[in-house]
């Protein structure tokens, strides 16, 4: 057995040094979550069976570090379903002709971001960002975020009229959620943008020093994480395929499953419920 | 190398080796007040704290996930090194065609990480990718040093040959047998930065340690990520345990065997796509010559120019505080300077400092004194610092014991500064000049702490995906390197004569 799993692996190694492509009828799908990266694997393992279950084909799922990572994936055809964020949803889409947002996590109707900035900085919470914002240090997200950048960004240029680096001193990019927490706790940077789901269970988890650190405001609502499809899966994978995929991925109401994005449940979504979110890329010229 | 580099060495000559020092050491300081270093005022104990019980108290889970993660780490590297060190071996013996130079330094002088996110577009997340990421850059680092090492050999066995007889013969009988230790041992410690780069890979995607390295420091599930430090300072500490020329093709079989498998690949046109439209820019794909112009100028006003500023600011900075931390950790690490047992805990410390990848170091000091190049800076020193000082220390180790002892030999401080640091410093400070441009690449890649280096723009264009912008940068910082390069070359040239 041993031994012919060692043909194989030559045989592929063998192909992929050609450049051959490798073309098999499996159906994958990949993700990221808003929190929580570890344990991808174990976690979307589940996933991939229950529509594996659902659709009758072999689902694999492919785990990702970057929204440019998934959007590439989505683009060459390496996976046909992916959890995008609401920025890369539209990134994807629009280098993907035909592909459609089929459904979206019931809290991305109305997701938000909040402001939050360590005690020193002397900032109180209110109904608009402080004046005194000026000259503070800020750091966002991961750069191509939704929640801890594009929205952040688009209220402050709409309240200040200028662009972050020249509104702050300097301007970081946490990379993640969770760090731009641990950071702004730290003290390292002395205001951030964060998801505002991530805050409050890393809140509830006891990971918070309010003492330390405040939410001081909060976004207006947009809509964010979507499940986008590429258009050609009918061709390959049957008639019907995509809203078979829908379907399953509304009826998905498995807790455990449901935790991995983490979700309470999923709703149908479409392309035009994120074109607030294209405008608002294209007005701070994250697309062009 | 290290042969190869001593007989050159010892003909260096004392006052160009110091006018060379202090060239650098003015430059670095003329970079300080322009280079972007601030300290803010923090607050990181709870968070250090919670790193410093990380560390201490490492814990994982799924020891199989963990023990998959090292196999992967090891394959790419093994598959890597042994494609690439051929190659650069066969590239080395018509190094003199300056096509063949441009060509190592052009693929040599684009971070790995960068590499990796440009095979991304073309094979996916995939085995070939994590391949060709490392060895494409490793091919010309080996061409370059290979070709060094050939032109240090002495002449005299190639003319016993016949006239007429080729240039391969030449290498194949006299330069090639006469440099093999030194190409071994070159090998060897490639090998060692090859698992690191393999490691770093995870980081966009790529199934070794540092992609659940990355997600658990993201996560600040410290104990995780303390168990991944220790296992990859395990396996670089290891190293000569396993690694045994006997074993090798046994090893690349199994690294063959082992090599993650790719999951749903399927691009045919991607390759072509990316070559023909993705990378230019629009405007020049339509022929529109002055929104061209106006695409190039904002670039250079917004992007380029800063950018390049930044990192070479940084770059020499670093360089030069890297060469304090040489001077200042070597002896700690040395049989001669702190003694048969002592020098244990320094070699301990110079496997840490080494083995920790620079973004864990730079994220420390980001915690400690806030965003700026200071961190940045502090990392590379401290990381580049233990990998050249562990080299020197090395060496005073072999030089030690090769030779008997005299009574009358100066021990301690004294023995430091006037008998093994004046011993080490035309090779320390040879090494260092190999690394200028590793730091330069390195500081590239250190961009998320808000420091607008060339490397922070590049990941800004491969996130936006604008792969236009991201050619272009590569190619600038590509052309800094070549710079870089030619300039420690002649430095180097400057105070270590080859022999005729």
């Amino acid at each position: 057995m041993n031994f012919l799993r060692y043909i194989r692996h030559t045989c592929l190694l063998a192909l992929l040094l050609c450049g051959a492509a490798v073309q098999a009828e499996t159906f994958v799908f990949t993700a990221i979550p808003d929190q929580d990266e570890t344990q991808l694997q174990e976690r979307f393992g589940k996933v991939a069976d229950y529509l594996s279950k659902e659709l009758g084909v072999e689902v694999r799922y492919i785990p990702v570090k970057s929204y440019a990572a998934a959007i590439t994936a989505f683009r060459n055809n390496q996976v046909q379903l992916a959890w995008f964020g609401g920025l890369s949803g539209v990134q994807a889409r629009r280098l993907v002709p035909g592909s459609v947002a089929l459904a979206q996590g019931y809290e991305d109707q109305f997701f938000k971001s909040f402001f939050i900035a360590h005690k020193s900085a002397g900032l109180q919470p209110g109904e608009t960002l402080p004046e005194a914002l000026k000259g503070k240090t800020f750091t966002f997200g991961s750069k191509g975020s939704t929640s801890g950048r594009l929205m952040p960004e688009f209220y402050l240029r709409e309240q200040f009229g200028m662009a972050p680096e020249k509104l702050f001193s300097r301007v970081g990019f946490s990379g993640d959620h969770s760090r731009t927490i641990a950071q702004v706790q730290a003290g390292a940077y002395q205001v951030g943008a964060v998801n505002y789901a991530v805050w409050e269970s890393e809140l509830a988890a006891g990971k918070i020093d309010t003492d330390k650190v405040q939410v001081i405001w909060t976004t207006p609502t947009y809509p964010d994480y979507q499940w986008s499809i590429r258009g050609d899966v009918d061709k390959r994978f049957g008639a019907g395929f995509q809203d078979k995929v829908r379907a399953a991925l509304l009826d998905m109401k498995d807790p455990e499953l449901l935790a991995s994005f983490p979700r309470q449940s999923f709703v149908p979504a479409s392309n035009d419920d994120y074109d607030p979110i294209e405008e608002t890329a294209k007005a701070i010229d994250l697309l062009d | 190398m290290m042969v190869a580099l001593r007989q050159s060495l010892q003909q260096s000559s004392v006052r160009s080796l110091n006018s060379v020092c202090l060239l650098m050491i003015i430059a670095a300081l003329l970079a300080l007040p322009f280079a972007d270093f601030r300290i803010y005022s923090v607050d990181p104990w709870s968070e250090l704290s919670r790193i410093g019980m990380g560390l201490l108290l490492p814990g994982w889970q799924q020891p199989l996930s963990l023990l998959q993660a090292i196999v992967h780490t090891i394959a790419f590297a093994l598959l890597a090194v042994a494609i690439a060190a051929p190659l650069g071996l066969l590239l080395a013996m018509v190094f003199r065609w300056r096509v063949v130079r441009l060509f190592c330094a052009a693929v040599r002088s684009v971070h790995e990480l960068f590499w990796g996110l440009i095979f991304m577009q073309l094979y996916g997340i995939s085995a070939l990718t994590g391949l060709l990421a490392i060895l494409v850059p490793f091919t010309g680092m080996f061409a370059k040093v290979f070709a060094e090492i050939f032109e240090q050999q002495s002449n005299t066995p190639a003319q016993t040959l016949p006239q007429a007889a080729p240039a391969l013969a030449r290498y194949v009988y006299t330069l090639i047998p006469q440099s093999l230790p030194a190409l071994l041992s070159y090998t060897r410690y490639r090998f060692e930065c090859a698992l690191r780069s393999s490691a770093i890979l995870g980081f966009i995607g790529l199934p070794t340690l540092g992609f659940h390295l990355e997600s658990a420091f993201k996560q600040g599930y410290y104990s995780e990520a303390g168990a991944l430090l220790w296992a990859f300072l395990l396996l670089i500490a290891s190293i000569r345990y396993w690694l045994r020329p006997r074993l090798l093709p046994l090893y690349l079989l199994a690294a063959i065997w082992a090599l993650p498998e790719t999951v749903g690949f399927s691009s045919g046109g991607s390759l072509w796509r990316f070559i023909s439209e993705d990378i230019w820019p629009t405007p020049l794909l339509q022929g529109d010559w002055p929104a061209l112009a106006e695409w190039g100028a904002e670039m250079w006003q917004r992007q380029v120019w800063p950018g390049l500023l930044q990192t070479l600011l940084l770059t020499q900075v670093a360089v030069v505080l890297t060469g304090v931390v040489i001077l200042l950790t070597y002896p700690l690490a040395s049989r001669s300077l702190a003694g048969p047992w002592m020098r244990w805990p320094g070699r301990f410390l110079l496997l840490a400092l080494r083995s920790a990848p620079e973004m864990v170091l730079a994220y420390i000091f980001l915690l400690l004194f806030g965003p700026s190049g200071l961190p940045v800076v502090l990392a590379l020193a401290l990381h580049n610092g233990g990998l050249i000082a562990f080299l020197v220390a090395n060496a005073s180790d072999a030089e030690e014991a090769s030779r008997t002892r005299r009574p009358d030999d100066p021990t301690g401080l004294k023995r430091y500064a006037y008998v093994e640091t004046p011993r080490r410093f035309p090779a320390l400070l040879a090494l260092l000049f190999y690394r200028w441009e590793v730091i330069l690449r390195e500081s590239a890649i250190m961009g998320l702490l808000g420091v607008a280096t060339l490397g922070f723009f590049i990941d800004s264009a491969f996130e936006e995906i604008r792969y236009d912008r991201a050619m272009l940068l590569i190619v600038v910082g590509a052309l800094l390197n070549m710079v870089v390069d030619t300039v420690s070359r002649r430095l180097r040239r400057s105070f270590a004569v080859a022999p005729v």
